[in-house]
């Protein structure tokens, strides 16, 4: 039947959570790194239990942990993030030229290969590399050093790399989305990089069809169909079928279309969810109800998924990075919430449980099916 | 001559050195900021970027430096430290500063 290990993030630390396949009763552990802002940790997909964890403190900086007993014990490994060269500058809020400054991890993202390899989404904007378990870091520069860098300007919750994926059918071929930049490609393993963001339109920049500046907020694919690629951008949810060469919106019927997750089924590309969220003013759900959007036909036409979930007096929010999918035959679904719930589906969306209610505010979600 | 220095960390540093919230370090030489937090980050490496910036060596911003009653943050971090920080009889207190939740 096989177990699931959920890796939650939250503002105060790091909760571990496990169950059997039927995914009904649920055993925490934590929190790790107590007060700590952990934005991310993830798992190496060829060892589960090699995890690493991205925590972080406005006061003390930047720190990696990994773990190489699924979360029992952690050690820190380098925080030692340069940018290779001569940093440069990047557009303010105002404008005005802005030096390049290390400021978080927000995403880790292992290897599909290789337990030792691993990339670092960086605030300010940049790819980190890592092939010795997080010991030492490698920038790829060439995607700051885009040609696109210097106009580069940050969303309100800063210039953030916040989605990587790698492509599990071609190893040289990586995504990642920036916010306020947009998503950029590389198809050489990370030594170059094209924007692609040709689609998406963006009313609030200058220039609404722009190369750069589309506030993207995350990003998914299947892993059977890399050149499909999801998206949910500040406003609109998009899709791309030429692996980001050009997109299409997919918001179809949703009651807003702004919102920060998108995640696909693990058995069938063509069916996505999404958290429809008010407006970027009013970060919560629309009519204090909480509810999972759900496409089975690859976007457009959309049902709501509320079985389970609060349908009222709800004004959690559903971060970029808070959800997730097993790979048990009977998809299940995590996600979790700015008020510290962590809710699951053990049928693809069907029905939902909330399996804790009261974690500090989640800020990711990652789930790994284990034998 | 070998001079133990008494350092207290704020509780975040202590979780991730594995310390309590006095340790000691054993340094030769002048006693500045500088050398307490080189032998500090030789013994607990895991600390290094935590309370100063691991390239320019500069105070993370929140970061401040107590000592006998001073605020110690301003000065040169090559200033030799108080007299009673020298003798251990004082520590020297690194302090996340209070703001926020």
């Amino acid at each position: 039947m096989g177990k699931v290990r959920l890796l939650v993030g939250t503002r105060k630390g790091a909760f571990i959570l496990t169950s059997d396949g039927t995914r009904k009763d649920w055993t925490v552990s934590g929190p790790h790194f107590a007060g700590w802002e952990i934005y991310h940790l993830k798992g190496s997909p060829v060892d589960p239990d090699r995890l690493y964890a991205s925590q972080s403190s406005g006061w003390f900086g930047q720190v990696v942990q990994r773990s190489n007993d699924g979360g029992l014990t952690w050690e820190a490994v380098s925080n030692n993030f340069v940018y290779e060269g001569v940093a440069g500058t990047h557009q303010w809020y105002d404008g005005t030229p802005h030096p390049w400054e290390f400021k978080r991890v927000w995403h880790l993202e292992p290897s599909l290969t290789c337990p030792d390899t691993l990339y670092a989404g960086a605030e300010d904007a940049a790819l980190f590399r890592s092939v010795d378990a997080g010991a030492s870091w490698t920038e790829l520069a060439g995607l700051r050093t885009h040609g696109t860098g210097p106009a580069w300007q940050p969303g309100a919750g800063g210039m953030c790399l916040h989605t990587i994926l790698l492509d599990p059918l071609n190893p040289q071929r990586i995504f990642i989305a920036i916010s306020a930049a947009g998503a950029f490609r590389t198809d050489d393993g990370g030594q170059s990089w094209k924007p692609i963001n040709r689609g998406l339109h963006s009313l609030y920049i200058p220039d609404p069809a722009a190369e750069v500046g589309h506030c993207v907020h995350h990003m998914a694919l299947h892993p059977s169909r890399p050149e499909t690629l999801y998206m949910q951008k500040h406003w609109d949810v998009m899709r791309s079928d030429d692996a980001g060469d050009s997109w299409r919106e997919i918001s179809g019927n949703l009651p807003t279309d702004f919102g920060f997750v998108v995640d696909v089924h693990a058995h069938e590309p063509e069916t996505l969810y999404v958290v429809p969220i008010k407006s970027d003013s009013e970060h919560f759900p629309l009519d204090g109800q909480l509810r999972v959007y759900r496409s089975v036909s690859g976007g457009d036409e959309w049902e709501p998924l509320t079985k389970g979930l609060p349908q009222s007096n709800c004004y959690v929010n559903v971060l970029r990075d808070a959800m997730a999918v097993d790979t048990l035959d009977d998809c299940g679904i995590y996600f979790g919430t700015t008020g510290g719930q962590l809710y699951a589906s053990a049928d693809s969306g069907d029905n939902w449980q909330a399996i804790v209610r009261d974690l500090p505010a989640v800020l990711s979600v990652e789930v790994q099916t284990l034998p | 001559m070998t001079s133990c220095v008494r350092v207290e960390l704020p509780a975040h540093l202590r979780l991730l050195a594995g310390v309590g919230q006095e340790i000691v370090v054993s340094l030769t030489g002048p006693v500045t900021q500088r050398t307490v937090l080189d032998a500090l980050e030789a013994d607990h490496p895991m600390l290094k970027g935590t309370i100063r910036d691991r390239t320019s060596k500069l105070r993370r911003p929140f970061i401040r430096f107590f000592a006998c009653e001073e605020d110690l943050s301003h000065l040169s971090p090559d200033d030799t430290l108080p007299v009673a920080v020298i003798d251990g009889q004082e520590p020297l207190l690194v302090v996340g500063a209070i703001a926020g939740g």
